[in-house]
């Protein structure tokens, strides 16, 4: 008998049908991995398997923990099956733990509810725990509170708190995607590590492929709340049957091919840059520190240059962004554009900023949800010297949102109305309809499905031969900054520890920081390797 | 935790000295003489300069604010234009019955809010819901005189369990007290319950919403648990907030209740000082009703830190 057996598992949520039969199984000890695009149900079944599914769903078919039914078991006996026998990791690290308990009595609740033993054993417990998932004692002491701990050290409580019962299944829905390449890789090997010492079944639910490729034992594709394909993972990766699963796998490793530039100047220079943060007091007269975000920064980018940025968060690219577009100024060193500097004095310099564009990582929260698309994608109107006339307008409108490959008649719809890929082309057509110089993608394409994300990245490639963009591309993301920029640079600590052509940094990395991010990286495996 | 109270109470002492500059200079330019008032209009121009001097009124406003906050800060109000005593005496009077009345107002109103805001978050959208907030509803619409003048009808002219109006006086000993201000505490308590428990359903569906509730669930707690132990004390931010506004208005705000139900309270006081253009008792009951609103406002501040670390580090 499986461990954990979903059967014809259907669940539709107000008559909305969103499972349709799926079925897995998950035995002891094993890794299974639930892959496939936004929207095709991998959460829901996950949730369904807890027993949290929102109001107003109905189910049929089964889901067996060991024989049990959890779907005829009652909310009473789901509460101490949950935390107990299976236990859950979430995506979002920064927002599931609650913010004004301490992650100690946090681990200890989960042992306490299910138990009867006296707070300070549970104490003594939830300790042994946090230091099993790598939080010892001498560092991150019980009494600690989750906003002091960066978003790694936090999803390791979350875990903590999921494996303090040692359950027999633990699920992990997206449980690295909100982290950094080389604390993901930190988080899986934990995971992977606690499944095999505590023979637990693990249902790992994940968009990224390569991870699903690196880790599991069975990998179950889903699309539209159904299970297309599933199977062991070496030979599902070597012989794919569904269209859908090679689909993904293409558009995972989706590759571009940039048009080439011909030499030029320096379109922005960024000069010996440094950006000072004031820092709390520590004590109660003590004086307030600072915190260097940016150490001297200096680099170039060309005329049709596409230059990428990588490093982990708080390495200072956020910094570096709002720099180089004059949101901030800087305490030394200089940025411009053109030979114009972004800074005058101690304000932005608006003849410079009209010259450059950003598009940003989140296409639902970047827009105003009350304006119509033509209404958002004009904002950047409002930078130039002359206003275009009625007629220019709407010209200009169609023509960037043709660019985008939208149509002219989407100008009169509202936001909500469109998908997260086709907002992130509305976000490109907002950026490109004044012809700017330079454009900031920050983040770009994080967001978005694989499918869409090589749409996106095909799009730009397109654009960049049309318009000869020349854009920073910031991303976490190595494989797609490898692909789309022609030079890149590393940042770490708010330095640059590495610059140059893209391909070469890749294939031979000088520096250790880029070599240790590189490694980090999932990789999706060589699909005709794997059938040879 | 020490920078942060040492910086609210500078906030606090700020906020004291421009409010009390404020008062006074703003009910000093109120037209209307207080001497010449109090004499009538046919009076002798040499009488009022006479009783200008005598209370005070002849010398410059700045000095006169000076002596008045020096006077405030040793306890002494000056004398009433009116009726020639102390004022502090006076307001201490009248502390006496509208204090105990706010605070007993506020834990009524807190006792019935929080229940009931929690009873209707935890069962959104199903009947109990809709009924509490129907009730809250007209909580809010129902105006407090009317309700004050029902209660009357019914519990002490009907059923003649409560007195219909008066104040014992505390010299009668606290059952006595408590007996006369059941009644308008009730009232003042019903619409700030109303409007506290709508708050505290809404504070409470906001975090319901948030990851943590969700992976406390995951962790095998039931629905009520994880509404006690997560949720109640990160929704209490907002409900502190409103709970600090709803003490300083049910100080003073309670004088159509006070009319109605014949309290010797801060509130008649005012009115009857305002009338009468009793500046100097205006001045002093406005101060000290700004007082008790900052000093509510710190300790709210306070109890911020004290239900959520994130601010306490963060100072």
């Amino acid at each position: 008998m499986s461990l954990l057996e979903i059967k014809n598992l259907s669940l539709s949520i107000m008559g909305t049908p969103i499972l349709k039969n799926v079925s897995l199984t998950v035995n002891t000890g094993e890794i299974v991995a639930v892959t496939g695009e936004s929207g095709s149900g991998k959460s829901l079944t996950a949730l369904a398997t807890m027993g949290l599914l929102p109001k107003g769903s109905t189910t049929t078919g089964a889901i067996q923990l060991n024989g049990q039914d959890l779907l005829t078991t009652s909310e009473t006996d789901l509460c101490k099956i949950r935390g107990n026998d299976i236990g859950m990791v979430f995506q979002e690290p920064m927002t599931a733990l609650n913010p004004v308990q301490t992650i100690g009595a946090q681990v200890a609740e989960t042992i306490r509810i299910h138990g009867t033993m006296r707070k300070s054993d549970a104490m003594m417990r939830a300790a042994e725990v946090l230091t099993r998932v790598g939080l010892p004692q001498d560092k991150f002491p019980l009494s600690r509170y989750p906003h002091e701990l960066s978003g790694g050290q936090r999803q390791r409580v979350v875990i903590a708190m999921a494996i303090a019962l040692r359950p027999k299944l633990l699920i992990a829905d997206e449980p690295t995607t909100a982290l950094d390449v080389t604390t993901q890789a930190q988080i899986l090997d934990l995971l992977a590590d606690l499944a095999r010492d505590y023979d637990m079944g693990l249902l790992m639910i994940t968009h990224d492929l390569a991870v699903v490729s690196d880790m599991a034992d069975k990998i179950v594709v889903m699309r539209l709340g159904e299970v297309v394909e599933q199977g062991e993972t070496k030979s599902l990766l070597s012989n794919m049957r569904h269209e859908y699963t090679k689909m993904l796998f293409a558009a995972s490793g989706h590759q571009v091919k940039l048009p080439e530039i011909p030499p030029s100047d320096a379109l922005l220079s960024v000069r010996n840059v440094v950006r000072d943060y004031k820092t709390p007091r520590k004590t109660v007269f003590g004086s307030t520190g600072t915190f260097r975000a940016l150490k001297c920064v200096s680099f170039e980018i060309r005329r049709g240059e596409r230059l990428g940025l990588v490093g982990e968060s708080g390495c200072g690219k956020s910094t570096l962004t709002r720099a180089i577009l004059g949101l901030e100024g800087v305490q030394d060193g200089q940025i411009t554009l053109d030979g114009d500097p972004v800074f005058m004095g101690k304000k932005p310099n608006l003849a410079v900023r009209r010259k450059m564009q950003v598009v940003f990582q989140d296409p639902y929260g970047s827009f105003n949800p009350r304006h119509k698309v033509t209404r958002l994608i004009t904002e950047p109107f409002h930078l130039l010297e002359t206003q275009p006339t009625p007629d220019e307008r709407t010209l200009l409108i169609a023509e960037a949102l043709t660019a985008v490959g939208m149509h002219p008649s989407d100008a009169d719809k509202y936001i909500h109305e469109f998908s997260g890929g086709q907002r992130q082309r509305i976000a490109i057509a907002r950026a490109l309809i004044i012809k700017p110089d330079l454009i900031v993608f920050d983040e770009a394409v994080s967001a978005l499905d694989v499918s869409v994300r090589a749409q996106i990245l095909d799009l730009l490639v397109d654009l960049s031969a049309q318009y000869n963009l020349t854009y920073l591309f910031i991303s976490h993301d190595l494989s797609v900054v490898r692909t789309i920029t022609d030079r890149v640079l590393v940042m770490q600590h708010g330095q640059i520890v590495e610059q140059g052509v893209t391909e070469q940094v890749f294939t031979a990395p000088n520096h250790p920081y880029t070599q240790e991010l590189i490694a980090a990286a999932p990789v999706l495996p060589d699909l005709e390797h794997l059938k040879a | 935790m020490i920078r942060y109270t040492l910086k609210r109470l500078t906030s606090l002492f700020i906020s004291l000295a421009v409010a009390s500059m404020l008062i006074f200079f703003v009910i000093e330019v109120a037209p209307g003489d207080p001497a010449s008032f109090m004499l009538g209009i046919n009076a002798q121009p040499d009488t009022v300069a006479a009783l200008r001097a005598e209370l005070g009124l002849d010398v410059p406003k700045f000095q006169r604010y000076l002596v008045w906050v020096q006077g405030m800060l040793t306890g002494d109000f000056g004398m009433s234009y009116t009726y020639r005593t102390p004022v502090s005496q006076m307001i201490a009077d009248r502390m006496w019955v509208s204090l105990p009345l706010a605070l007993y107002a506020l834990t009524l109103s807190t006792i019935i809010a929080f229940p009931a805001g929690m009873y209707a978050a935890a069962r959104r959208g199903r009947a109990g819901d809709i009924g509490v907030m129907g009730a809250t509803q007209l909580g809010v619409a129902i105006p407090n005189f009317w309700f004050a003048m029902m209660l009357v009808l019914i519990f002490a002219i009907k059923l003649r369990w409560f007195s219909a109006g008066g104040f014992a006086g505390w010299d009668k000993g606290l059952d006595a007290v408590m007996w006369s201000l059941t009644l308008p505490a009730i009232s003042l308590a019903l619409p700030q319950a109303a409007i506290l428990a709508r708050v505290m359903r809404s504070a409470l569906l906001d975090v319901m919403n948030e990851d943590y509730m969700r992976t406390a669930r995951a962790k095998g707690l039931t629905t009520t648990q994880t509404l006690w132990k997560h949720g109640l004390r990160n929704a209490l931010i907002p409900v502190l907030t409103i709970i600090g506004l709803q003490f300083s208005f049910l100080l003073a705000g309670g004088i159509i209740i006070e009319q109605v139900f014949y309290l010797p309270g801060l509130g008649r006081l005012v009115f009857q000082a305002i009338s009468a253009r009793d500046l100097i008792v205006v001045e002093s009951v406005v101060m000290l009703l700004v007082f008790a609103v900052i000093v509510v406002n710190f300790a709210v501040d306070l109890a911020y830190a004290a239900v959520d670390p994130r601010l306490r580090a963060r100072t």
